[in-house]
């Protein structure tokens, strides 16, 4: 081709850009081992611990193409979480975002007798049969955030609260507001794909939020979970509003695009509030100086939980901290609000967008 | 050459003396449609939100807004003129977004990553002319195949992250940050590809070469124009069209990613064929393109400052799409 020369260089930028995101996934992912070592230590007198090798298990993993940094975050920290034990062996599917070839990939790890299936479905509903089959099979599947309707094709369920997240988004919005006694205040929403459930929810939860504080949503748009689209949202939605009080963004990778466009825009009157906790709106919540002043979590961390607790349940273990024998059913993440205070704990966790 | 020259723009004119001339009156009837339909926007606009609409921030906006999927039109007007069509602007954009902001590409500072985007476009849709001039694909299945593998190359490269221009190349941002006469500098980028885009079509043999391969590739040949390597020159400009807004769309999102462009192809394909260029090829105008892209990004904006929302903006489009092609079809019946 044409640009011969720099070409071998600008490979190599992507090689270089591959590895040095492994180094900071692999970096993130650190705290998480450390802090699960000491909850897990103490236990080890009751049961045995959690971490002590066990019986030797193979978990099957299927999830959505990465087109996003959270899912791209999943799994990553699903990987780095089996890397952890020697007793797992780890069974990863090529992702997809085709239903079809997703169904045929959970079909192969049926046919491969895993001894626990961890599924992060692109759709619950339409993945439902073939978990259930999994189930059939006997063998364990953990659901991970996006839920199967049926109760009989999972085992457990562990995900995020997006209500939660809605809520967390609109106690701290609402009660920032009342502190500085505004009254009637602009208060924007910009969603992500307004079509998923997981939207509404988030939606849903905000508005109850802010109601308890005499507020509502003033305008309401979304942004399809893309930086682009989050730009041109977001200027189209300064427009339409010349004085605005807060701002809650479902989604902090989108966010890069809202910011962008706020600064393109000049405008600081008003304070943003992100939703997931990427690494990125971390750092700006800790520098201090832009709108965005907090975000909501959403944490992609959740696909090691996932895989520890498939472990457990392939190796017939309960949760050591727990009175159960064995794992419970269904586990949600709290959503919790992340600001200037306490930035500094979460930052490890927080994902690369 | 001279000779070819001249022979080109005869190709199309050869069956009707005169036609050129009514052509040219029926392109300027469409455009006051276009026109038309831009003022009943803006008209809506400010009986809507006559606070918002008429802004002087409100109207650069809407031209920043329509910056970026604008260059691509331009590209996409060329080959649509020329009988062909390109899928893989939006993906293009993306993989050339997601290569200059590559921690390598960015360590040798914004001018290599302009150059590279502006590179990995063009070669990109060498390769689209490529593989339809001399391989002989279809053009909507080679510019698909591009657009698959385009993507997928963008997402392989950026591990599917999010790539942030990095504070020391902010040059690049601040093509979206600095303004002068109150315009952001992109608006002047795209209005510098708009008018050289309308200086090569309408004043160059490149231009009139271009219509003459989109009207009737057989009499263009025969009047001695390489078809070939001009189809395969129309996909290379596309390309760059694609690495330019590339450049403008880190300057707006300080970012490159794979997530860039989606559905841009579809976007600009409905732009130009509102602006009255024939899908077949041999006739269209930029002008056109342009207004036709304008009337889509304007009402973006009107549903927004509505507060409306997206579902209805889309059935506001696929309706408009459906009505300027019904129109533009009883226009030509009218005149011919």
């Amino acid at each position: 081709m044409t640009h011969n020369p720099g070409r071998r260089g600008f490979l190599l930028g992507g090689a270089a850009l591959g590895a040095g995101a492994l180094i900071s996934a692999c970096t993130s992912n650190e705290p998480v081992a450390q802090t699960s070592a000491p909850a897990a230590a103490p236990a080890a007198a009751a049961t045995g611990g959690n971490d002590a090798p066990g019986e030797k298990v193979v978990i099957g993993f299927s999830a959505p193409a990465a087109d996003h940094g959270w899912i791209a975050a999943i799994a990553k920290n699903a990987a780095d979480a089996a890397k952890q034990y020697s007793d797992v062996e780890f069974k990863p599917v090529e992702p997809t975002n085709d239903i079809n070839q997703q169904i045929s990939a959970v079909e192969s790890l049926i046919q491969a007798k895993v001894d626990a299936l961890v599924i992060l479905p692109n759709d619950g509903q339409q993945l439902n049969q073939v978990a259930r089959q999994a189930m059939d099979a006997g063998i364990p599947v953990v659901n991970l955030d996006r839920v199967f309707p049926d109760k009989l094709s999972y085992r457990t369920w562990i995900g995020g609260d997006n209500y939660g997240m809605g809520v967390a988004a609109g106690h701290f919005i609402g009660k920032t507001l009342k502190d500085k006694g505004v009254t009637d205040p602009v208060i924007l929403e910009i969603q992500g794909i307004a079509t998923l459930p997981l939207t509404q929810d988030r939606s849903k939860g905000f508005a109850d939020a802010l109601k308890t504080y005499g507020f509502s949503v003033t305008a309401q748009q979304d942004a399809k979970f893309t930086v682009e689209s989050g730009t041109q949202v977001a200027s189209n939605l300064l427009q339409a509003h010349k004085k605005i009080d807060a701002i809650w963004n479902h989604d902090d990778d989108q966010g890069i695009g809202v910011l962008a466009a706020i600064k393109e825009a000049g405008r600081d009157e008003f304070f943003m509030v992100g939703g997931a906790g990427s690494a990125n709106a971390m750092r700006d919540i800790q520098a201090g100086n832009g709108v965005l002043k907090a975000t909501v979590t959403y944490s992609p961390t959740m696909a090691a939980s996932a895989i520890k607790l498939a472990r457990l349940i392939a190796q017939g273990k309960g949760m050591s901290d727990l009175m159960e024998q064995q794992v419970p059913q269904s586990i949600t993440l709290a959503s919790e609000t992340i600001t200037k205070d306490n930035v500094e704990k979460y930052l490890p966790l927080g994902f690369e967008s | 050459m001279t000779e070819v020259d001249q022979a080109a723009p005869a190709g199309p004119r050869v069956k009707a003396p005169g036609l050129g001339g009514r052509l040219g009156r029926l392109g300027e009837v469409r455009h006051l449609g276009l026109v038309a339909a831009l003022v009943l926007l803006a008209i809506v606009g400010l009986v809507t939100r006559p606070e918002n609409f008429a802004t002087s921030s409100n109207l650069v906006s809407i031209l920043a807004l329509a910056s970026t999927i604008g260059v691509i039109t331009v590209g996409m007007t060329f080959v649509i003129i020329g009988g062909g069509i390109d899928l893989s602007v939006g993906a293009l954009m993306a993989l050339a977004s997601v290569w200059a902001t590559t921690l390598a590409t960015q360590s040798y500072g914004p001018v290599v990553m302009i150059v590279c985007a502006l590179l990995v476009g063009t070669g990109a849709g060498l390769l689209n002319g490529i593989l339809i001039s001399y391989g002989r694909i279809v053009p909507f299945i080679a510019t698909l195949a591009m657009m698959v593998a385009g993507r997928g190359l963008a997402q392989r490269m950026s591990n599917q992250r999010t790539q942030l221009v990095r504070p020391e190349n902010s040059l690049i941002v601040e093509l979206s940050t600095t303004r002068v006469l109150g315009l952001p500098l992109l608006v002047y980028v795209f209005a510098l590809v708009v008018l050289i885009g309308w200086v090569v079509l309408n004043r160059t043999t490149f231009g009139r070469r271009t219509y003459a391969v989109g009207g009737n590739p057989e009499a263009a040949r025969l009047a001695g124009i390489d078809v070939r390597k001009h189809t395969v020159m129309l996909y290379a400009l596309s390309g760059l069209c694609c690495g330019i807004a590339a450049v403008l769309i880190m300057a707006r999102t300080t970012t490159g990613s794979s997530t860039h462009g989606d559905l841009y192809e579809l976007d600009a394909i409905a732009a130009v064929i509102i602006g009255g260029t024939l899908l077949s090829g041999g006739r269209g105008t930029i002008i056109g393109s342009i207004l036709g892209l304008l009337i889509f990004t304007v009402i973006t904006n009107l549903f927004i400052l509505n507060g409306l929302n997206t579902a209805d903006q889309l059935v506001a489009k696929g309706a408009i799409i459906v009505v300027a092609v019904l129109l533009q079809r009883r226009g030509l019946k009218a005149h011919t």
